[in-house]
């Protein structure tokens, strides 16, 4: 068995979901390879090369490969499927978008977002938001699957394996026009130990800045629930949900966030939950192992000054 | 320029699903049904563009047992043409799903083709990637905005940290995400309207599509509870909670 892992970076830097899905493959069992395919992307193939496990690193270098399109990275992993009787990706956007197309062309079924390696051809993956789990079995000769990262732990870099180039050059007919990344010096909500969200109960944009300032000194991601992205007080890349970013970090700080069900789906996974809201019927309190009730303006600032 | 909205019909957003008794699958008997979110996001956006003088024509297609009629019914209440149903009384995996929409395509021949990124019952994410690999076609996935320029779409997508822009040749395929647009409410004279619009069901012989067998679903069980843990009383004892107990920070 050989497992052929999708890496997810941005040509400088190889993202921690990287790693994360190596620990998936590693439960899997066998040889894994990472294919790191981009634009000037030795650097990233170079911290693939680290990953615990990995025995050879593919490296697709092509400008052609430079934003990870669906249509030519698709047919990139096709080209070098026949070795491999798993292909694995982050459930990340490139992840979701790209491995639908690769399981379609070699005609198998796809398991989206697994979350526990039950044996090399059985996997758990959530249902309906979280609310069910199901146990499939695999009955194609090759599974291709994304791995929802935050399941696993990563692997640490103790390794030195073999970059193999590859030269197969892939047109698309796509073509990339502009890309808005949002500039944070915070940490990225899917790698960060410690999320501060908000929700509604923020009550305004500018009233986030006090969530800022709490993350700052946490060392914090910042989050928020779907009601307050919908009610334009962040962007939608914070929010924390069913239909935004799934997280699992150590400490997840819900502020004015009543915890609907599409939330919860987000964050329940988190090691331990602190629930700041001044409504004591909240649901996000039957998931708390902290729960505070209090206006969070009073709250917030309080914390800020204690810690 | 035809649009093609495959949709699907799934158990309410706000329905809390349990996992039956005996572990082989959520009990999904009486409860109440639904348009998937995503799927009326797609709807809404295919009938805008017929509005805006873009689209010709709205078709959608749904697969599953008579009942998706219903849904099919409601996507004609929000302004799509006409239907057609793919009549099966099995649970398909997204490639399947996938293959009856492709001979559905060829026969249409849609220029575009949108769906809803995710349906909310099995959560794949997978089935709109798989029609355009199987056509062939280009796609854009999560889209937040959708502008047809010519013979080209533009679409804006939702990615992880942001926002890319993309632009592709027709025919393509578009998934949409939340933000794309806001659905409209069918009104009584649409609903009543959509009744007399024309539906057309096949079943998948009819397709001539084979269909295999891709995976077991061994057991579906409910998800580990989460405890409910302790009230603080006050700001300095979470603080203390925190550190001394749970060591977090």
């Amino acid at each position: 068995m050989t497992i052929l892992v999708l890496a997810e970076h941005d040509n400088a830097h190889l993202k921690a979901d990287t790693a994360k899905v190596v620990a998936a493959a590693s439960a899997i069992g066998g040889d894994i390879h990472v294919l790191v395919a981009g634009h000037q992307c030795a650097e990233a193939a170079n911290a693939a090369k680290a990953l615990t496990g990995v025995t050879k690193v593919l490296v697709a270098d092509s400008a052609l490969y430079a934003n990870h399109l669906a249509e030519n990275l698709g047919k990139l992993i096709i080209s070098l499927s026949t070795d491999y009787s798993h292909i694995l990706s982050a459930a990340s956007s490139v992840g979701k978008d790209t491995l639908p197309r690769v399981a379609a062309l070699l005609d198998v079924a796809q398991i989206s977002e697994v979350i526990s390696v039950e044996s090399a051809d059985t996997f758990i993956r959530p249902i309906y938001a979280g609310n069910a789990l199901a146990t499939v079995q695999s009955l194609d000769d090759k599974k291709v699957m994304t791995v929802r990262s935050s399941a696993f732990d990563a692997v640490a870099s103790t390794g030195s394996a073999e970059l193999v180039a590859i030269d197969t050059a892939i047109d698309a007919r796509t073509q990339f026009v502009s890309q808005t990344l949002t500039e944070s010096a915070r940490p990225e909500l899917g790698n960060a130990g410690i999320i501060v969200s908000g929700g509604r109960g923020m009550g305004s944009g500018e009233n986030f800045a006090i969530l800022e300032q709490l993350a700052d000194k946490l060392g914090a991601a910042v989050g928020a629930s779907r009601a307050a992205v919908d009610a334009g007080f962040v962007p939608n890349d914070l929010q924390v949900g069913q239909t935004g970013k799934i997280v699992a970090p150590d400490l997840y700080i819900a502020v004015g966030i009543s915890g609907a069900i599409q939330h919860l789906a987000g964050m329940k996974d988190s090691k331990v939950i602190v629930a700041i809201n001044k409504d004591p019927e909240a649901p996000i309190f039957q998931v708390a192992d902290y729960g505070l009730e209090a206006d969070l303006f009073d709250a917030i600032p309080a914390l800020n000054n204690l810690l | 320029m035809k649009v093609l909205v495959p949709v699907k019909r799934v158990v309410d957003a706000n329905v809390k699903v349990r996992v039956k008794a005996d572990h082989s699958n959520v009990d999904t008997a009486n409860l109440k049904m639904a348009l998937n979110p995503f799927c009326e996001i797609a709807v809404e956006e295919a009938v805008r563009l017929k509005e805006a003088g873009i689209a010709t024509e709205v078709v959608v297609v749904s697969v599953g047992s008579k009942a998706v009629q219903e849904q099919l019914r409601t996507a004609m209440a929000l302004g799509a043409d006409r239907a057609i149903h793919i009549e099966t009384d099995e649970e398909l995996v997204p490639l399947s799903i996938a293959k009856l929409l492709l001979a559905v395509q060829q026969k249409e021949q849609a220029q575009l083709v949108v769906f809803g990124k995710q349906s909310i019952d099995g959560d794949n994410n997978q089935t709109g990637q798989m029609l355009a690999a199987l056509a062939d076609m280009p796609q854009a996935t999560f889209a937040s905005e959708v502008k047809v320029e010519g013979d080209n779409i533009v679409v804006t997508r939702e990615i992880d940290g942001g926002l890319q822009t993309l632009t592709m040749p027709l025919p393509a395929v578009v998934t949409v995400d939340l933000r794309l647009n806001e659905p409209r409410y069918a009104s009584l004279p649409n609903i009543m309207k959509a009744k007399r619009k024309p539906l057309d069901v096949h079943s998948v012989t009819d397709l001539a599509v084979t269909l295999k067998a891709h995976q077991t679903v061994l057991k579906v069980t409910p998800p580990a509870e989460r405890q409910a843990g302790i009230m603080v009383s006050s700001v300095e004892e979470l603080v203390e909670k925190l550190k001394i107990e749970a060591k977090v920070i």
